[in-house]
């Protein structure tokens, strides 16, 4: 897996609605006016199905770009 | 636990009752357009069905036992057992089963009690009545589950308010040799603040300052009376420990997802229970769902399911089901069960 693909996976499932040009590897998602904990279960949902992760609500909690996401994912492959 | 056979019994006949007031989530004024598009796909639910203030669970399972009763033609001094599960009784006390015992007409002799679970609460109470029945003496049983949790959650709680709507429903259980099913029932405790209403109780009792509205962050704002209800934990425990215990279950009746007619999930959301789906290998035509109308009817969202999208099917035909509550407590429960026709009413507005 690699980070380019898998913050496309994430890209689009929100690319309809937001505009995704604020959305790269190292943006705080936190800090991102429309996100939500709705997103982060998006999220987490996306992850279960593309890469038989399950992250631990610490590790979610912990996540604050998408590329500390990625690390995490990577790690427990 | 490793599974629980409970042997000579059935269900034969389901009921569910909503109110007729309906709430439309792509109304709710505490979110943005954008966001009730995300909130509706996310969790599936476009609409719920809300109680006024004068109808309580009780009054939506009564209205069902009625009806019920009236097409199984069921001599009412034949029921020996009546289970009311709720997390919205009527009463701090006395039980509403035994309040519902007198308004159903029911002997002095049918034993009559409250369980106080939610999400799970379905087939928990199945298998109370089950193991009741299966005592030997006693033939026929009513259980009635349901709340209205719409009553419990504040309208400025964007987590809480789309999300669950109002159901009373009951399910009449007879002896019958030959039949049976298998349960397993699982707890949690560690997890008891991931959904809860803090005040109220014996442990925070009611004081002044549980009226006080908290800004627990933009858009969540309740009082300690209010439900609460941490979302990210809730998805992690329902995606991981939920299919662990339907493998469970699978590897214990020595069956397959592919087996089974219908797998009938606790309707939490759409995201949460397709991640559910998807892991265990049940077909989307397995996999009935009344999120879009109901919303999350807590402990009634397996029988209201079954009235609202099977009824036919549940008349018409033997199914073999796999039934699956999970939620507050934490408390999750599944049971395999072959199910003869039965009686099966359309959904009835009150």
């Amino acid at each position: 897996m690699d980070l380019g693909e898998f913050t496309g996976k994430i890209k689009e499932e929100f690319e309809e609605d937001y505009n995704m040009e604020d959305l790269n590897p190292d943006t705080h998602i936190k800090d991102m006016v429309w996100w939500s904990s709705m997103h982060m279960l998006v999220v987490i949902a996306l992850i279960d199905s593309e890469y038989d992760v399950i992250l631990t609500t610490d590790e979610i909690k912990k996540a604050t770009t998408l590329r500390s996401l990625f690390e995490i994912v990577k790690a427990k492959k | 636990m490793a599974q629980l056979n409970i042997d000579n019994w059935k269900i034969t006949g389901i009921a569910a009752a909503v109110p007729a007031t309906v709430t439309e989530n792509s109304e709710y004024k505490h979110l943005s357009p954008i966001e009730r598009k995300l909130l509706i796909k996310t969790t599936g639910i476009e609409r719920k069905h809300i109680a006024n203030k004068n109808t309580t669970t009780s009054d939506l399972c009564e209205v069902a036992a009625n009806q019920l009763l009236d097409k199984l033609e069921w001599d009412r001094d034949e029921i020996d057992i009546l289970v009311f599960v709720s997390q919205s009784p009527d009463y701090y006390l006395p039980a509403t089963a035994i309040i519902l015992q007198n308004k159903l007409g029911l002997k002095s002799s049918c034993m009559a009690f409250d369980v106080g679970l939610g999400c799970s609460g379905y087939v928990y109470g199945l298998s109370i009545v089950a193991g009741l029945i299966n005592s030997g003496n006693l033939r026929k049983a009513l259980l009635l589950v349901g709340d209205v949790s719409s009553t419990t959650v504040s309208e400025n709680d964007k987590s809480t308010y789309p999300l669950f709507g109002d159901a009373g429903t009951a399910t009449a259980i007879e002896r019958a040799e030959g039949h049976g099913g298998s349960f397993n029932l699982k707890s949690d405790g560690a997890g008891f603040e991931t959904i809860i209403i803090r005040d109220g109780g014996i442990r925070n009792k009611v004081k002044p300052s549980s009226f006080d509205v908290k800004e627990i962050s933009p858009g969540i704002n309740r009082r300690d009376l209010d439900l609460e209800l941490d979302g990210l934990e809730v998805f992690n425990f329902s995606i991981t420990k939920v299919p662990k215990l339907i493998k469970e279950t699978l590897e214990e009746t020595k069956s397959t997802s592919e087996e089974y007619d219908y797998f009938v999930m606790h309707q939490a959301n759409l995201l949460m229970n397709e991640t559910i789906r998807r892991k265990l290998k049940f077909s989307k035509e397995q996999t009935p769902y009344s999120l879009k109308n109901y919303g999350n009817t807590s402990s009634a969202s397996i029988p209201l399911t079954i009235c609202s999208q099977l009824n036919t099917e549940m008349e018409q035909k033997k199914n073999k089901m796999l039934l699956c509550g999970f939620g507050v407590g934490l408390s999750w429960a599944t049971l395999s069960i072959d199910c003869s026709p039965m009686v099966c009413l359309p959904v009835i507005t009150v």
